[in-house]
C-alpha cells in the first residue's frame, strides 16, 4: 500500500490553557528565538569541550612541569571563563524568552518539561561557581586542588546539556503526560525527560560541541603557523584541540546516521523534508543538491541517487520512505529551509571527517603535522564552516519539526505571545547581538595580544 | 508541595535580591563616584570585588525562572506575556552589564573604560528599576490570567511599580555597599573603608526612607497589597525588616562590618517575604490563587526532590566560593581604575 500511508498525530491535539489571540507577529517571535540560539549554541560548544581540552594541558604540566603547558592552560582557561559569561546572558536572554515569546507553551506543558530546567538549572550553577573558583584559583590553590577543581566544570557542562537536549528530544518526541478533552493532564516529568529523542541527539550534541570548540580554536593557531611562528607554543595549542576534534569528527557520521534512522522512525515527516520527498514509496533515491519545486512536488535539478535514501534512513534499499504527502499541506515543514541545512550539515560534516582523519592517519604514520600548507588552509575553514555546520543541524531539526511547537500536540502559532509590535524587540536584539559579538571579538584580541609569558606571572 | 515550591520561588528571589542587587548596587556607586581620577579608587575596588562572584550570582535569576515555569506555569506564562516590555529590557540590561564589566577588565585606555564602565553602571541601575516595577504589577494585581491579556504599558507604568523601582535601586546601593566596607578592610584600604561606610550608612537611610514612602504610595495604588504589608505576618515581616536595616546602620557606624553583610542581607530577605504574605494566597493578586496555578502534585514532588539532591552539591560548593572569596584566597591585586592606564615610572 505505497500510496495510501498517512501519518496520524495525536488523535487529540492540546489547547492551550492561556487562550491568546494568535499574534500578528509569530513570525518575528520564531526569528528572535532561532537568533538567539544561533547565538547561544556555538558558546554551549565551548562550555562542553574547551574545559577537557585545558584540564588536559594542564595534566600535562603536572606531568612533566613544562612552564608552556600552564601557560597554555591558563590563558585557554581565561578565554574559556570569557565566553563562559558571554553564555550567562546570551542563557539568560533564552530563558525570558521562554516565557516572553511562547507564554502558552510554557503554561500548558511547563509542568511536564520544566523539572529538567530545575536540573539544568542546578548544572549550571555548580557550572558558574567551578569556573570562578579555577579561573581565579590560578596560584593560589594547591596544584592537585585546582586541577581537580576543574572536573566539576567538565561534568556539569556535560549534564547541562543534557538537560536542556532532553527538553529539545521532548519536543520532537512529546510524551509523559494525557490529553483529556484538549487539556494536558498527569504530567510524569522523569517520562517526559527520558523521551525517544534524547539519547542520539545528546550524543550528536556533544560531539558537535568537540569538534565546533577543537576545530575553532585549531583554526585560530593553524592561522598563527601560516603566519610563520611555528613555536612550540603554536604547535601544541594547535595539536591538543585539533586531536579532539579529529577523533570526534569521524563518529559524529556514524552517530549522524543512528539520528537520521531515528527521525525516519518517529518523525517521518520531517524526514520527507529533509530530503524533498513527496511521495511516499519504496526504494527512494537520495538527491545531492538542487531544490524542491513545491508546484511540481520534485527535487530539480538535484544529483539522483538511485535506493540511496532507503538504505540511509532504514539501511534497506528496497523499503518504502514515508512522502510529504502523507500529511495535509498545513501539517508539513518549510521544505526547502529543512533540506537545505540537512544538505549543508551533511557535506560540511563528511568534510570535517576527512579531514580528521587524515590528520589522525599522518600522525599516527609519522608522529606531526602534516607539512602541506593546504592542510592548515583546511584547518583554517574547518572551524567557521562546524558552526554552519552547528546551526545547520538545528535548522533541520528545530524547522523540520514546524509546524508544531510539541511534535503532534501543539501548534507553534498557537504557542505564541498575544502581545504584537515584535519587531521592535527583534530590531534591538539584533543590534544588541551585534554589539556582543563585537564585543567578545574584541576582548579576545586584546587577550591575546600579551604575551603568553605574562601567564606566568602572579595574578 | 504547592508552599515548598513558592518558599523555594521566595528563596531564589531574595538570594537575586540580595546577591544580585548587590552587584548592581556596586554599579550603582560605580555610576556616582565621580570623574576618572578622583573615582578610580573606587572604582578599582568595586571591581576586584565583583569579580570571582557575579556569574554565580546572576544564575538565582534563572533558577526562580525556572521554578515558577515549572511550578506555576500559568502564572509564568500569564506574567510573562503581559510583563513582557520590562522583562524584556531588564533581559537587555542583563547582557550590557555582563559584557561592560567583562570589557573593561581588559580596557587599556581610560576612554575605554569610561565608556564601558558607564555601560555597566547604567545597565545596573535601569535593571533593578525594571524588575521592581515589574513586581509592583504583579503585586498591585495588574496582571490577570492569559496571554498578555493585562495592559502591556499600565501593567509595569504605575505608582506601585514606579515606587518600587526605586527601592529596588536604592536597597540594592545600600547592600552593595556595606560588602564593600567588608571588603575594603579585608584589603586593608582605610580610605576605601572610609568612603563605603559613609556611603553605607547614607544609602541606608534613604532606602528606608524611600521604603515608608513606598508604603505610602501603594497604600493610596493598591489598597490590598497596602493592608497585607500592615496586618498579621506581612506586618511582622515588614517590621522585621525595618528592624534589621536600622541595626545594619548601627553596625557598620560601630565598625562592625562582618555581622553588618547578614542584617542587610536579612532586612532584603524579610522585605521579599513579606511581599509574599503580604499577597497571600494571591500568586497573581486578584486573579489566581497558588494554589489553583499550582502544577500537578506530581511534578511539583518531582521538583522539589531533584532541587533537594542538586542542593546537596550545590550548597557544600557554594559555600566553599564564598569561604574562598571572604577569606581572600581568590583576591585580584588591587588597582585603582584609572590608575593601570598611567605610566609605571610616574
Amino acid at each position: 500500500m505505497a500510496d495510501a500511508t498517512l501519518v496520524v498525530f495525536a488523535a487529540e491535539q492540546v489547547r492551550g490553557v492561556l487562550e491568546g489571540t494568535g499574534s500578528p507577529d509569530a513570525l518575528e517571535a520564531r526569528q528572535m528565538q532561532a537568533l538567539s540560539l544561533a547565538v547561544h549554541i556555538p558558546l554551549v560548544c565551548f562550555g562542553i569541550a574547551f574545559p577537557a581540552m585545558f584540564l588536559f594541558v594542564e595534566g600535562l604540566y603536572l606531568r612533566t612541569g613544562d612552564p608552556l603547558y600552564k601557560a597554555l592552560a591558563k590563558r585557554w582557561s581565561k578565554v574559556a571563563l570569557i565566553i563562559f559569561a558571554t553564555g550567562v546572558v546570551t542563557g539568560t536572554i533564552l530563558s525570558f524568552e521562554f516565557g516572553l515569546l511562547w507564554p502558552d507553551f510554557m503554561a500548558t506543558f511547563g509542568e511536564v518539561f520544566g523539572v529538567a530546567f530545575g536540573l539544568e538549572g542546578i548544572s549550571f550553577f555548580l557550572e558558574a561557581i567551578f569556573i570562578a573558583i579555577y579561573v581565579y584559583g590560578w596560584d593560589r590553590l594547591p596544584k592537585r586542588t585546582h586541577i581537580l577543581t576543574g572536573v566539576p566544570i567538565i561534568i556539569t557542562g556535560a549534564t547541562g546539556s543534557a538537560f536542556v537536549i532532553s527538553v529539545n528530544g521532548w519536543m520532537n518526541d512529546p510524551q509523559g503526560f494525557e490529553v483529556v478533552n484538549g487539556q494536558v493532564q498527569d504530567p510524569v516529568p522523569f517520562s517526559a525527560l527520558l523521551n525517544g529523542h534524547v539519547a542520539h541527539e545528546l550524543v550528536h550534541m556533544y560531539l558537535a560541541g568537540y569538534l565546533v570548540a577543537g576545530f575553532l580554536v585549531a583554526a585560530y593557531y593553524a592561522r598563527r603557523w601560516l603566519k610563520g611562528r611555528r613555536d612550540r607554543y603554536t604547535r601544541t595549542a594547535l595539536v591538543v584541540p585539533l586531536a579532539f576534534a579529529a577523533l570526534a569528527a569521524p563518529i559524529q557520521v556514524v552517530v549522524g546516521d543512528w539520528a537520521g534512522r531515528k527521525v525516519a522512525e518517529s518523525q517521518p515527516v520531517k524526514l520527507a523534508a529533509f530530503e524533498g520527498v513527496y511521495k511516499t514509496e519504496e526504494g527512494a533515491a537520495f538527491h545531492l543538491g538542487g531544490f524542491y519545486d513545491t508546484e511540481r512536488n520534485e527535487v530539480r535539478y538535484g544529483i539522483k541517487i538511485p535506493y540511496l535514501l532507503s538504505i540511509l534512513a532504514h539501511h534497506n534499499p528496497t523499503a518504502e520512505v514515508v512522502g510529504l504527502e502523507s500529511v495535509p499541506p498545513e501539517d508539513r515543514p518549510p521544505v526547502n529551509i529543512v533540506r537545505t541545512s540537512f544538505q549543508t550539515m551533511i557535506a560540511i560534516g563528511t568534510f570535517l571527517a576527512a579531514l580528521g582523519s587524515f590528520f589522525i592517519f599522518v600522525w599516527l604514520r609519522k608522529r606531526r603535522l602534516p607539512d602541506t600548507k593546504w592542510f592548515f588552509r583546511a584547518v583554517m575553514l574547518a572551524g567557521p564552516l562546524s558552526v554552519v555546520a552547528l546551526i545547520a543541524g538545528w535548522v533541520t531539526t528545530e524547522v523540520g519539526r514546524q509546524p508544531w511547537i510539541v511534535y503532534g500536540f501543539m501548534r507553534t502559532e498557537d504557542a505564541v505571545t498575544s502581545a504584537d509590535n515584535l519587531e521592535i524587540g527583534y530590531a534591538a536584539l539584533i543590534a544588541v547581538y551585534v554589539l556582543l559579538f563585537g564585543s567578545v571579538i574584541w576582548l579576545l584580541r586584546r587577550l591575546a595580544s600579551r604575551p603568553i609569558e605574562t601567564e606566568l606571572d602572579r595574578g | 508541595m504547592a508552599e515548598v515550591c513558592a518558599a523555594l520561588v521566595i528563596l531564589g528571589v531574595t538570594a537575586y535580591a540580595v546577591f544580585g542587587s548587590a552587584d548592581f548596587g556596586a554599579g550603582f556607586w560605580d555610576l556616582t563616584a565621580g570623574g576618572a581620577e578622583r573615582g578610580g579608587r573606587l572604582r578599582g575596588m568595586i571591581q576586584r570585588s565583583m569579580s570571582p562572584v557575579w556569574e554565580a550570582n546572576h544564575v538565582w535569576l534563572i533558577f526562580v525562572l525556572v521554578m515558577v515555569w515549572t511550578a506555576f506555569p500559568v502564572a509564568f506564562g500569564s506574567l510573562m506575556s503581559t510583563l513582557s516590555i520590562p522583562l524584556f529590557l531588564a533581559a537587555l540590561g542583563v547582557i550590557f552589564r555582563g559584557m561592560a564589566f567583562a570589557l573593561r577588565g581588559q580596557a587599556a585606555t581610560i576612554n575605554e573604560a569610561r565608556v564601558l564602565g558607564a555601560t555597566f553602571a547604567f545597565s545596573s541601575v535601569l535593571i533593578p528599576f525594571f524588575f521592581g516595577a515589574a513586581i509592583g504589577g504583579v503585586a498591585s494585581g495588574r496582571v490577570p490570567v492569559g496571554n498578555a491579556a493585562g495592559d502591556l504599558i499600565d501593567s509595569w507604568l504605575n505608582p506601585t511599580s514606579i515606587a518600587l523601582g526605586v527601592v529596588a535601586i536604592l536597597t540594592g546601593a545600600h547592600l552593595a555597599a556595606v560588602f564593600l566596607t567588608g571588603d575594603a578592610r579585608r584589603a586593608e584600604l582605610p580610605d576605601m573603608v572610609d568612603a563605603f561606610r559613609k556611603r553605607a550608612i547614607g544609602s541606608g537611610v534613604v532606602a528606608g526612607a524611600a521604603a515608608l514612602i513606598s508604603l505610602l504610595v501603594v497604600r493610596a495604588d493598591a489598597r490590598e497589597l497596602y493592608d497585607g504589608l500592615t496586618s498579621g505576618d506581612g506586618l511582622i515581616a515588614v517590621v522585621l525588616s525595618g528592624a534589621a536595616g536600622l541595626v545594619t546602620i548601627a553596625l557598620v557606624i560601630t565598625g562592625r562590618y562582618g555581622p553588618a553583610r547578614f542584617t542587610a542581607a536579612a532586612a532584603v530577605g524579610a522585605m521579599t517575604v513579606g511581599w509574599a504574605l503580604a499577597q497571600d494566597p494571591y500568586i497573581l493578586p486578584g486573579a489566581l490563587t497558588l494554589d489553583d496555578a499550582a502544577a500537578s502534585d506530581t511534578t511539583l514532588t518531582a521538583l522539589v526532590v531533584s532541587v533537594g539532591l542538586g542542593m546537596l552539591v550545590l550548597v557544600p560548593s557554594l559555600w566553599w566560593l564564598y569561604r574562598l572569596v571572604l577569606r581572600g584566597t581568590l583576591d585580584q591585586e588591587y588597582e585603582p581604575l584609572d590608575q593601570r592606564f598611567r605610566p609605571v615610572d610616574r
